[in-house]
């Protein structure tokens, strides 16, 4: 072997250890790593209690309910398994939509409601011209009225 | 034909070779920003969710997969510099480094703008975004520990490392959205999945994604041959060079 092609090989196997280590780093880090917790996980008491952390899911079809004369708004997050119903005062992002991906932060009470400090959308990775997904929730409909038939 | 590739590796051939080839890159560079800017502003659609908001996508993407790409590319220029003890290599590398670190800085920045009235905030330490941010911590490293060393070749070694151990970086901030939960939605462009992009706004994205790439090539190429002669300013070349006023 010459040297230089030793070295490569020193170089690569350093790279590969390296990534290795990550890998377990990474791994033992797992739960650190979550952005927000699901409905399901929280309802398994598996989100830290009295301390402020995130939930994310979908808006609950028909759960908005904004309250008279303020800013406070009532809504469920759900993963289609579990839900989780939150109350919040302040400003929804303008893709807040029911249907939709969110993530609040905030802290959840004693009678299992989450207090919200924050409310942030999620939007998928899809883009399309409105026409389009228009057409796509027409045949979605239509899919759905030719199933229950 | 047989290409001599080694007579390229000596900075003084690659110079001139670099030289004839930055105009051509730089006008492909031109062109496709401007066709891929037209395309993004006023002939792809308006999004279904988003309405206007999402077409900073076109700068978005291409500046943060090349901050992805450019780092790789210059952690292998490093790797063989330090390997083989090829003086073009790590000039290479060194060369990459501030087009790298403009990159991310741009995918970082449009992010936050995009952030703002989508999400709802500029900024949340979600995997996705807090890997890119070291991202542009490494190349800063990298750029900070060469200029701290005086000896160049020992400046090549010292960085090649931090380019080499960094590089681990990229496949995490490239998998974050589907290893781990995470604000940032996941790839609408991959190799293993149909884009779930409608097709003119993926052709306009692409289009600027090949315009980063061509631009890349033409600075870092002017980038490489500024290195060049800084470090080969003692030698008879770029005396000659000089003497018949080419520089």
């Amino acid at each position: 072997m010459k040297p230089r092609h030793k070295k490569l090989a020193v170089i690569t196997a350093g790279v590969t250890a390296l990534g290795f280590a990550a890998i377990l780093v990474l791994n033992a880090f797992q739960s650190n790593l979550v952005f927000f917790f699901s409905p399901t996980q929280v309802i398994a008491k598996e989100a830290p209690i009295g301390k402020s952390f995130r939930i994310g899911g979908l808006v609950e079809e028909g759960s908005v309910q904004r309250e008279d004369g303020g800013t406070t708004v009532h809504f469920a997050i759900t993963d289609t398994s579990e839900v989780i119903q939150v109350v919040y005062t302040g400003i929804l992002p303008d893709l807040f939509r029911e249907g939709k991906g969110v993530v609040a932060q905030g802290k959840l009470s004693e009678n299992g409601v989450f207090q919200a400090d924050e409310v942030l959308a999620k939007h998928d990775e899809n883009y399309m011209p409105p026409e389009a997904a228009h057409a796509l929730e027409e045949a979605a409909k239509a899919q759905k009225a030719y199933l229950t038939q | 034909m047989a290409i001599n590739w080694y007579k390229y590796s000596s900075p003084a051939s690659f110079y001139s070779l670099a030289g004839k080839m930055i105009p051509f890159f730089a006008i492909i560079a031109f062109g496709l920003l401007v066709a891929g800017l037209y395309i993004g502003f006023f002939v792809a659609p308006t999004d279904f969710q988003q309405g206007e908001a999402y077409r900073i996508i076109f700068i978005h993407v291409p500046a943060a997969w090349m901050s992805m790409f450019l780092y790789v590319v210059m952690a292998i220029w490093a790797g063989i510099g330090l390997a083989f003890n090829t003086r073009l290599s790590s000039m290479m590398a060194t060369a990459i480094a501030p087009t790298g670190a403009l990159f991310t800085f741009l995918a970082l920045w449009t992010g936050s703008l995009w952030g703002k009235p989508m999400w709802g905030t500029w900024w949340v330490w979600d995997a996705r975004l807090t890997s890119e941010l070291i991202l542009l911590f490494l190349y800063i490293g990298f750029m900070s520990l060469q200029a701290a060393i005086d000896d160049p070749r020992r400046a090549d070694k010292a960085g090649a490392i931090i380019a080499l151990v960094g590089v681990i970086n990229i496949p995490i901030i490239y998998f974050s959205v589907q290893w781990w939960n995470t604000l940032h939605q996941g790839a609408s462009v991959s190799v293993t999945q149909a884009p779930t992009m409608a097709e003119t706004m993926l052709t306009g994205m692409m289009i600027m994604v090949f315009a980063s790439w061509m631009y890349s090539i033409a600075v870092i190429l002017k980038r490489v041959r500024v290195i060049i002669l800084e470090r080969e300013s003692h030698t008879a070349w770029v005396a000659d060079l000089r003497r018949k006023g080419a520089l």
